[in-house]
């Protein structure tokens, strides 16, 4: 396992094999920690800091949650993939869209691998 | 800064619309220069109240009132009313239809999630009687 501590986002792309939605120009950014859930009641609950959301939900409050709580950026796993309105209300906003083909669990297993810890503070 | 007031009409099962008001608040929060942490807890007390009204009323009214010291955010619904307040406020207890779960919400976590974001917190409701959420967040 590697050093645990923040992902710039170009390196959760590589690790993930993602496709870039939106947000290009911000795969720089650094996220502290991650969190998957497909209830956005348990995201709001829980997580916290600078944190990369893990869903397979692509609904317009995936983006409204991300936004609520300050989220770096969105990775949608399993395959799904946002369509044009939920591209462009994330661009609007400023919040990057990844996707990526790996199962949820797969996806954190790579990125808990990878040393991006989770929300919560038991894995410091 | 002068004091506030925001208020925006709550269409029962409006889903794409809901968020809107939450996120109006949030946004007015950040312009008037609210710390981070404070502007978090009111923008998700207030979208998990804007939903608690698409999802259990027949329509409603997200309000907040926001002063230097204190964050308010009141959610009034026409409605059904919560019968039991108390189960109500249990995690994971939830009266959410199949389609509702589907959208990432009704798990039980509203409620819980206001009071957890809340310094003070006050649900009004009666079986048949509608529903006021008063949320208070102060600014300290």
């Amino acid at each position: 396992m590697g050093e645990v501590g923040p992902l710039k986002l170009k390196e959760v792309q590589a690790i993930l094999n993602a496709e870039v939605f939106t947000g290009m120009d911000k795969l720089e950014l650094e996220v502290e920690a991650g969190f998957a859930s497909d209830l956005m009641s348990d995201v709001l609950a829980f997580a916290s800091g600078r944190i990369l959301l893990l869903t397979g939900l692509t609904n317009p409050h995936v983006i409204h949650t991300a936004t609520m709580i300050d989220a770096a950026a969105i990775v949608f796993v399993r395959g799904k993939r946002p369509d044009k309105s939920l591209i462009q209300a994330a661009r609007e906003v400023g919040l990057p869209l990844l996707g990526t083909r790996f199962l949820m669990y797969d996806s954190c297993g790579r990125l808990f691998q990878a040393g991006l810890k989770g929300c919560s503070g038991e894995d410091r | 800064m002068p004091s506030l007031k925001l208020s925006f009409p709550v269409r029962a099962r409006d889903f794409l619309a809901g968020g809107h008001g939450a996120a109006r608040i949030r946004q007015v929060l950040q312009q008037v220069g609210f710390p981070p942490e404070i502007i978090r807890r009111a923008a998700i007390a207030a979208y998990e109240a804007e939903m608690n009204i698409i999802i259990h009323s027949y329509g409603g009214e997200l309000k907040a009132h926001i002063t230097p010291g204190a964050i308010t955010i009141t959610a009034v619904d026409d409605g059904p009313g919560i019968p039991d307040i108390e189960l109500a406020m249990q995690e994971g207890y939830s009266t959410a239809p199949r389609e509702i779960q589907e959208m990432g919400f009704g798990a039980g976590m509203g409620l819980p999630n206001i009071r957890r974001c809340a310094d003070e917190l006050e649900i009004k409701s009666g079986a048949g009687q509608g529903t006021t959420v008063n949320i208070i967040i102060y600014n300290r």
